[in-house]
């Protein structure tokens, strides 16, 4: 005969345990890789299914053993809110995908203005109402682990009271339990994203428990018994058993609504059914087919919890074994060691899905919706500057799992021994009854405030903590007995079980029926007295309208509002400093004082319609009147809209007068341009137009000269001889005016081609001298004296260039020296690292304002009273183009009266190697022109 | 009424002086000349001309300041003006025009054309003689 030692045991739980890690790491993997295993609906409804505990595992057929029927209602109602309710469980879906709500605790808070309080006081409720349902998981897995290590005798495992810790089976199952939660449920960070490892793992234990159920189920009815018929047809032979097929009295009844209720409520408002309905739903649609597939599973895993009632009692006919083990026990009596071991198992896998959804739910909750607001809102702290929190969130969630565990493993250690498993079980299930009220009026009555959710759940836990949890404390000890069974201070009225004087009732329906009173009377009745903030009002339009298009509709106001109302959305848009501007300036239009209370005549309305217009545009404020004016805010959606939009209104106007005052500083950037290009323009008009007139006045002598020797045959030869060389005269004026002119042009835009050489410059000046011999030939009296040094260092210069400065300079002094003692000086020698060349003449001198002036094209000094200077008024500027090239400079120094000097320098060449840059000059004949 | 009309030359260039000079001499006028406007008002305050043919580009005084000054004169309003300009802008013309100019001739000129419009603005004169001149 086989026997099952403790180690056998633990092997095998380990071996599941590592199945389900395996699972999980598998589906973690293929999620990774984008391929969902658990994206099916199958998975989904199977993964609901972890609303089936070793509570149903186990206690089912206690209570079918006690109550007979009466453990139906707990799969009634899941099963009622799965065929009938649907539409809710969806609408709950949608907002929480479209919110990413990660928790029940979030999804309270979000529908009422993301209120931290109610969010905290979800999770408060939760932590402190789900241990008794904890513990009743450790409880069933530490007691099946007792009885099953006894086989083949059945013992019934005593009170842990009394024994050590070391030896105590629930504190390892707790830490065990703890390390597998962690382990699993912590990896990820985002709440919002979809545990699917985790998600498999618990539909695979859907599988299993449903399987060890269905087994033990089997072999009592067909392998015991002959059939259903024949264990129900001696049960009903048996006088004990018989009461179990009816529904005793009036508490009955109320018992079975209440619980059924109950647990309609808890398929969704459990934090660890709403993790997998609502947070791990992977696609809406899933629904569809889960509101079938869910309700069969139930039916499937309570077929045979009558029968396998009624085997036990019938086969533990004393009672020395308890109900809850019925399903271990049963096969431990007919010695199937295996089977035994897979109800075990199966029980194990209920209870562990069960723990693992739980403490990860609330482990959410807490870090999201209880710490890290606390966290956050400690200054001190600085958490706010940190970069990286998912550390801390992780060890806050970390430490909620072992928080929760121990709370239970201190419940079931304690205070657990005083209740059988359902009844504990139903002790959370009112617990967490208490949202219920909010989440249905939060997504269905826009009118449920802040101040009314937090009302009622602070009513109902109060309530239950009165009803049912202090009264637990009385029977474990912790308070006196009395408080229980006669009411505090003896006060009848009070008593815990029979409040007000309501008695007759089981303990559940009694706290169920008063705190779901509270509740909801005080959630409907401060909402009806409070007001909602706007974000609160933009929210419970979200949730409510969560299957509505927005509708937008503009129609025309009915009704009435009060001035105040009015001013109050105008503040809301101004602030409240420019609407008592605005205030001001109002009374100023229309004369007289604005009664804030009392209806708003057509002036206030038009007047705030106009402000409003100002700020978020016309349309949008006739809207924003039109909603305020109506009795009923029919539009609020449409009202919340606008105020989305009216923000980005605000944050669109800042970017517009950033944006506007770029423009504006562009703008100025471009005038600055214009202006500049506006001068060029005129710069080169009025070169075009100096071009024309240099061009036009030798034309003009030209043409008139010919048009008199035409028309006048009769000339004298002496005054004809004259014309005609004026005529040539002025020719060769254009033809220097032209080249000079292209020249220029030439050097100005870079096109020229310069020959430079490294060359002694000495016999470039003596060559360029003796080419203006002719000038001095011509002259009256001008004579041209030469001091040139005996030795110059070579320079790197473009030859003919060089000789066109000197042509020129000299050509210039020639035309403006004395007239009667003309005396042109020409020196050149050499100074630091120069070569410097001065052209001295003795004519009237340059005035201080016209030295700069004459170097610009055009510009010839007006210093000649008697003659207008000859020459093109380009040979200057030329000059300064080519010294520029050369590296070089030219200026002049005068003084009026005596005299300019035009000095030139140009450097010496670094390292003289004598090289010659070839290229065609284009001004061969500058020489000759540069007169 | 037989004496020739007084026709005074002004402009820079002396090759234009020169050639101007000629023109009017041949056709019969009594010809002055000046080679800045700094002379010509001087020449005009010397003796009225009839008419003045006056360069608009000068060094110290331009044409144009010349014009608008002889214009001014008290007795010079009937004084004749035709403005010489080698710009040939339209600006330019419409400026000339403004300030009291009688003709305006872009340089490089026509000289059959000139000594019409010369003729032509003197026999105007002649035809409506001003009080001014009456009185002279």
């Amino acid at each position: 005969m086989p026997m099952l030692s403790s180690s056998v045991i633990i092997s095998v739980s380990f071996l599941y345990i590592g199945l389900l890690f395996a699972i999980a790491y598998y589906c973690d993997k293929r999620a990774d890789a984008g391929r969902s295993v658990i994206a099916n609906p199958y998975v989904y409804a199977l993964s609901i299914a972890v609303y089936c505990t070793s509570w149903t595992f186990f206690g089912s057929v206690g209570r079918a053993a006690t109550t007979g029927v009466g453990f139906l209602p707990i799969y009634i109602g899941p099963t009622l809110t799965f065929i009938i309710g649907w539409m809710v469980i969806r609408k709950i879906i949608r907002i929480s995908k479209a919110n990413r709500i990660t928790s029940i605790a979030d999804f309270i808070a979000s529908r009422y203005g993301n209120s931290f309080a109610l969010g905290a006081l979800v999770s408060i409720i939760a932590v402190i109402g789900i241990p008794p349902y904890i513990s009743l998981q450790l409880k069933a897995i530490s007691t099946s682990f007792s009885i099953l290590q006894g086989y083949p005798s059945i013992i019934m495992p005593q009170d842990v009271n009394g024994t050590s810790l070391l030896h105590d089976t629930e504190f390892y199952v707790t830490l065990l339990m703890a390390s597998f939660a962690i382990v699993f449920g912590t990896r990820h960070i985002d709440a919002s994203e979809h545990h699917e490892g985790m998600v498999a793992a618990i539909a695979f234990e859907s599988v299993v428990k449903l399987v060890a159920f269905l087994s033990v189920g089997l072999f009592v009815t067909f392998g015991l018994f002959n059939g259903f018929s024949d264990i129900f047809a001696r049960a009903e032979a048996s006088p004990d058993l018989k009461r179990l097929f009816t529904i005793n009295g009036i508490s009955g009844h109320v018992s079975w609504i209440t619980l059924t209720i109950l647990s309609m409520a808890a398929i969704v408002v459990l934090p660890r059914q709403f993790q997998v309905v609502v947070v791990e739903n992977i696609d809406e649609r899933h629904l569809k087919k889960a509101m079938w597939l869910f309700p069969l599973y139930l039916l499937l895993i309570n077929i045979f919890v009558l029968p396998v009632a009624f085997a036990g009692l019938l086969m533990f006919p004393d009672g020395s074994v308890k109900p809850d083990t019925f399903v271990l026990t049963i096969a431990m009596k007919d010695q199937q060691p295996l089977l035994a071991l897979l109800a075990f198992i199966g029980g194990l896998s209920a209870a562990t899905g069960m723990i693992i959804m739980e403490a990860i739910a609330l482990a959410t909750m807490v870090s999201n919706d209880l710490v890290m607001p606390l966290l956050l809102r400690m200054d001190w702290l600085r958490m706010r500057m940190r970069d990286d929190l998912t550390g801390i969130l992780l060890a806050i969630r970390r430490g909620t799992i072992l928080l929760v565990l121990f709370l239970g493993y201190l419940y079931a250690s304690t205070l657990g021994t005083s209740y059988a498993l359902v009844t504990i079980g139903l002790v959370s299930f009112v617990a967490v009854l208490q949202f219920a009220p909010a989440i249905i009026a939060g997504i269905y009555w826009k009118g449920a405030t802040k101040a009314g959710a937090l009302a009622g759940l602070a009513g109902g836990f109060a309530l239950w903590t009165y009803t049912l949890l202090l009264p637990s404390f009385a029977r474990s000890g912790w308070l006196s007995a009395s408080f229980a069974d006669h009411g505090p201070y003896g006060l009848a009225l009070l008593k815990p079980y029979a409040l007000f004087g309501l008695e007759g009732l089981d303990p559940i329906s009694h706290a169920t029926i008063w705190t779901m009173v509270f509740n909801v009377a005080l959630l409907a009745g401060v909402s009806l007295f409070t007001s909602q903030s706007m974000l609160e009002r933009s929210q419970a339009v979200h949730f409510v309208d969560a299957f509505k298009q927005s509708q937008g509709n503009g129609g025309e106001w009915r009704g009435r509002a009060s001035a105040d109302e009015l001013w109050s959305l105008l503040a809301r848009f101004l602030g409240a400093a420019r609407t008592e501007t605005a205030l001001a300036r109002f009374e100023k239009e229309y004369g007289r004082t604005l009664v804030l209370h009392g209806p708003a005549d057509s002036d206030v309305v038009s007047f705030v319609k106009r402000q409003l217009a100002g700020v978020i545009g016309a349309a949008s404020a006739r809207i924003m009147v039109a909603s305020v004016l109506r009795e009923e805010m029919q539009d609020l959606d449409e009202v919340t809209r606008i105020l989305d939009e009216a923000s980005q209104l605000v944050v669109y106007s800042r970017r517009l007068e950033s944006k506007s005052r770029e423009l504006e500083a562009a703008t100025a950037e471009l005038q600055g341009a214009n202006v500049r290009l506006r001068e060029l323009d005129k710069l080169k008009d009025d070169f075009m137009a100096t071009v024309s007139h240099e061009i036009r006045t030798p034309l003009t002598s030209i043409r008139s000269f010919s048009e008199i020797l035409r028309d006048n045959p009769d000339i004298e030869l002496e005054e004809r001889q004259e014309f005609i060389s004026i005529i040539v005269l002025e020719s060769e004026r254009l033809s220097r005016l032209i080249n000079d002119i292209l020249d220029l042009a030439k050097m100005e835009a870079g096109t020229t081609q310069w020959v430079f050489e490294v060359t002694d410059p000495k016999p470039v000046i003596e060559q360029a001298l003796a080419a203006t011999s002719g000038l001095f030939a011509k002259s009256a009296s001008a004579k041209l004296r030469t001091v040139i040094a005996e030795k110059l260092e070579p320079v790197r210069i473009d030859r003919d260039r060089f000789t066109q400065v000197i042509v020129n300079l000299v050509s210039n002094a020639v035309k403006f020296c004395d007239r009667d003692h003309g005396l042109v000086t020409v020196k050149a020698w050499q100074e630091d690292g120069l070569i410097r060349v001065d052209v001295i003449d003795n004519g009237q001198g340059i005035a201080a304002q016209d030295q700069e002036k004459i170097f610009e094209r055009f510009q010839q000094a007006g210093n000649t009273l008697t003659d207008k200077p000859q020459g093109t008024g380009l040979g200057l500027p030329i000059c300064r183009q080519i010294l520029q090239e050369f590296g070089g400079e030219v200026w002049v120094t005068s003084e009026a009266g005596k005299g300019a000097v035009f000095s030139f320098r140009v450097p010496i060449a670094a390292d003289a190697p004598a090289t010659a840059e070839h290229g065609p000059s284009l001004a061969q004949d500058a020489v000759l022109d540069a007169i | 009424m037989n004496s020739p009309a007084k026709i005074l030359i002004v402009d820079d260039e002396p090759n234009i002086l020169l050639s101007l000079k000629f023109l009017m001499t041949k056709a019969g006028y009594s010809v002055r000349t000046a080679k800045d406007g700094e002379e010509a008002l001087a020449e005009v305050a010397r003796e009225k001309p009839d008419l003045m043919l006056l360069d608009v580009m000068m060094p110290k005084i331009d044409g144009f300041t010349v014009c608008q000054r002889v214009k001014s004169m008290a007795d010079c309003v009937d004084v004749r003006i035709v403005m010489l300009t080698a710009r040939g802008r339209d600006v330019e013309r419409e400026k000339g025009l403004s300030l009291g100019a009688d003709d305006y001739i872009t340089k490089p000129f026509s000289t059959k054309d000139t000594l019409e419009r010369v003729a032509g603005l003197l026999a105007q004169s002649k035809a409506e003689p001003s009080s001014e001149s009456a009185a002279t």
